[in-house]
């Protein structure tokens, strides 16, 4: 998967020495954020680290499907990671972060319960911060072809023949 | 082959559009030995150049020009920029639709007469009826292919439209099948048999679907009457001081623009495009508008009352095996005011892939009530729910002259409110799709709003007086003899069917009386 970065040349020691434990899932360190169990993780150039966990968890948090990894859901936002949008991206990310501490949580990703963390988003749903990160997962979540099979969608289907010889009426309860 | 005509050659008719109008009405010219010169805005894909793949294909094939909305329908909350789901290609939508083909009821061509007063709504009988109509379907539905008429066969019915059946039957409904379909259920007409790819949406790319693209154009082109100009954008239709139109200004691909002489010009751009090009083609002596003296050019338009129902079940369906539409109720198809609403509406399966599902289901919708519905992708069923809406003066097309365009020209804002009949239709619709899910045991189902038009219908419609209208029983202009408008926007009222067989029987219908007044001289 493109976002991750190439584990060969990041092992899992380099990556878990000199980076610090985020919300439950994530580990941050200079320049990446990764799974607390680096079976991921990813560059991170013109977003703070943390910012980049704190998109990701609310990612997850907007579009919550249990059996999809975190992997997908950091592919999903990772074009967010760029120059043009820093700014937005990190004051958008800056107020959640204040609207949390508004709740006597340490920050977004420090709200244990994830309805709480949806509590806060509910509160900014018309924010245009919040409806950009929905809207563009909408297709960076649910238009990765790695994801259809999670979903069991089986995508192209052409170059098989179609379905006439494979089940399109093999339905067998109805 | 293809015939290339000098830009000065005003022995041409100009057709604007290569869709179910006017590709359908260029090629059966051309059969006539009528030279035609077809300028299309988009490019030319066939079925090699399909793609599997919704997004994608999307990208490909939409018309994605600046537009605007307004008004109280859902879509110009959800896709205010998008408002209709309609092709920019050689073939126009023929590429995307599903291929439902379905003639009106007889009643359809007279809701006035029928319906009585609507309060708010625009009513206005046909100037024509079905009985007029039924040869023009019957070539339509041979030069489609439509199984379940002629002697063509139904399509099988894949496991969304099994599911579908069952709870239909479940709940008494009697008019159940797999659809009068333009999708060969045999070998037909040199195209293959339907091999059930499941993406009839995203363009067929075994040709099993009728397409203009794939069929008419080719065969005109075949005639040498023909010329198909691609990445030919029409911009102004002019006219000359008696008030006859002359030609046509177009853009080619890299912007530059020509002058097409015409002798007869045939709109058919589809029922955003062709009123805003009457609209953008005022003059001095028509300030608003080409063949607007009634007023009514952008007016009236329609797109269908639509909804959808999915449903969620203990078991897979995976419904998008297979033919995208091959599936039909028509009980609901009539029209009953007991039900608290005139017209009627059909119930058709539907499926999308994941991509267009998270984009449609419930657009703004997230949380877990949302993903908890995706994550039973598997298990879903769903069907599109299509009725007559009611024809109102103030749905219009307008030109907004603070959004423009890449060629500088105003964009068209599309204004739409439900009418009272069509909230009153769309919740009986929900009930009773929802009702046909829960007879076969769904755990949950889905009240849908409508996506963007993919009917657009309505807003040059058809009058027997010029007052009431934009155009006469044959698609002329009351105003001007040698402008003709050839796609849906003549559409008086929309009836409950999906409109393409009737776009193309009224082409059909159209080609026979151009060819025949050209060669009396009346044109
Ligand atoms: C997803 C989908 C599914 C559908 N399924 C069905 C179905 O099952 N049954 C059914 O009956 N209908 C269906 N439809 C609707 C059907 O496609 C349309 O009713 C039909 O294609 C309309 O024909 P038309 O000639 O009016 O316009 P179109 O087919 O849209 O053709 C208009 C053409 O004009 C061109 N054009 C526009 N403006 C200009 C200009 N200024 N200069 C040059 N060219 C221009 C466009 O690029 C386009 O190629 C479906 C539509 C969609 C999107
Ligand atoms: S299901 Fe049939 S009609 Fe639809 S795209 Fe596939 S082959 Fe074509």
């Amino acid at each position: 998967m493109e976002t991750i970065l190439d584990r060969r040349s990041m092992s899992r020691r380099d990556l878990l020495t000199g980076s610090l434990a985020f919300g439950a899932a994530f580990v941050v360190g200079p320049g990446f954020v990764a799974a607390t169990d680096a079976a991921w993780a990813m560059e991170v150039k013109a977003l703070k680290p943390e910012t980049m966990a704190t998109l990701i968890q609310m990612a997850r948090d907007i579009y919550p499907h249990d059996h999809v990894a975190d992997e997908y859901y950091a592919a999903a936002v990772k074009g967010y990671d760029n120059a043009d949008q820093a700014e937005m991206i990190e004051s958008g990310v800056a107020a959640l972060n204040a609207a949390a501490q508004g709740k006597g949580h340490s920050s977004y990703t420090g709200a244990g319960w994830e309805r709480d963390r949806v509590d806060l988003l509910r509160a900014m749903e018309g924010s245009s911060f919040f409806q950009m990160i929905r809207g563009g997962l909408v297709t960076g979540l649910y238009n990765q072809k790695a994801v259809w099979p999670l979903f069991g969608y089986e995508g192209e289907s052409y170059s098989q023949g179609g379905y006439i010889d494979r089940g399109f009426d093999d339905i067998n309860w109805i | 082959m293809a015939a290339p005509f000098d830009l000065s050659d005003d022995s041409v008719v100009v057709v604007i559009g290569t869709g179910a109008g006017g590709g359908v009405l260029a090629n059966e010219l051309a059969q006539k030995g009528v030279s035609v010169v077809a300028l299309e805005a988009g490019g030319r894909y066939l079925p090699d150049d399909y793609i599997n793949d919704e997004w994608e294909s999307f990208g490909q094939l939409a018309w994605l020009d600046k537009r605007t909305t307004s008004g109280d329908w859902r879509v110009a909350k959800d896709f205010s920029g998008l408002p209709a789901w309609i092709v920019k290609a050689v073939g126009g939508t023929t590429t995307h639709w599903a291929g439902a083909s379905l003639r009106f009821q007889a009643h359809e061509f007279k809701t006035k007469t029928t319906y009585g007063d609507v309060q708010g709504a625009n009513l206005l009988d046909w100037p024509i009826d079905l009985a007029e109509m039924e040869p023009w379907y019957e070539k339509a539905e041979a030069k489609l292919g439509v199984t379940r008429t002629g002697d063509r066969v139904g399509l099988p019915g894949n496991n969304n439209f099994k599911v579908f059946e069952a709870g239909a039957k479940k709940l008494g409904y009697k008019d159940v099948h797999t659809g009068r379909m333009a999708i060969n259920s045999a070998d037909y007409d040199d195209r293959l048999a339907c091999q059930q790819t499941g993406f009839c949406f995203q363009g067929c790319k075994w040709g099993a679907k009728w397409s203009a693209a794939y069929t008419d154009i080719p065969r005109g082109e075949a005639t040498g009457n023909l010329e198909v100009r691609e990445h030919a954008h029409v911009l102004k239709i002019e006219h000359d001081e008696s008030g006859k139109v002359i030609g046509v200004v177009y853009a080619d691909k890299d912007g530059n623009q020509h002058m097409q002489r015409a002798r007869i010009v045939c709109v058919a751009g589809n029922s955003i495009e062709s009123p805003r090009l009457l609209l953008n083609s005022a003059s001095n002596m028509f300030p608003d508008g080409l063949a607007n003296s009634s007023g009514q050019v952008g007016r009236n338009y329609m797109r269908h009352m639509t909804g959808s129902v999915y449903a969620v079940f203990d078991k897979p369906v995976k419904m998008w095996r297979g033919t995208t539409m091959a599936g039909i109720i028509q009980d609901e198809s009539r029209h009953d005011p007991s039900r608290g609403f005139v017209g009627g509406y059909e119930m058709e399966t539907l499926a999308l892939g994941l991509p267009f599902m998270a984009a449609f289901l419930d657009p703004g919708g997230w949380g877990r009530e949302f993903t908890t519905a995706l994550d039973a992708y598997e298990n879903m069923a769903g069907m599109w729910l299509v009725g007559e809406d009611m024809p109102q003066e103030t749905n219009r097309i307008t030109l907004n002259h603070d959004a423009l365009d890449q060629y500088g020209l105003p964009a068209p804002n599309v204004h739409f409110d439900d009418h009272p009949n069509d909230i009153a239709m769309r919740d009986h619709a929900y009930k009773q799709g929802m009702a046909v899910y829960e007879a076969v045991g769904a755990t949950r189902t889905f009240p849908t709003p409508p996506y963007p038009s993919t009917h657009n219908l309505g807003t040059n419609r058809m009058s027997e007086k010029a007052r009431d209208g934009v155009v006469n029983r044959w698609g002329q202009t009351h105003d001007i003899a040698n402008l003709f408008i050839s796609d849906g926007s003549q559409f008086t009222t929309g009836a409950a069917e999906n409109p393409t067989l009737t776009i193309v029987a009224l082409a059909i219908r159209q080609a026979d009386h151009i060819a025949g007044e050209m060669s009396k001289g009346n044109l």
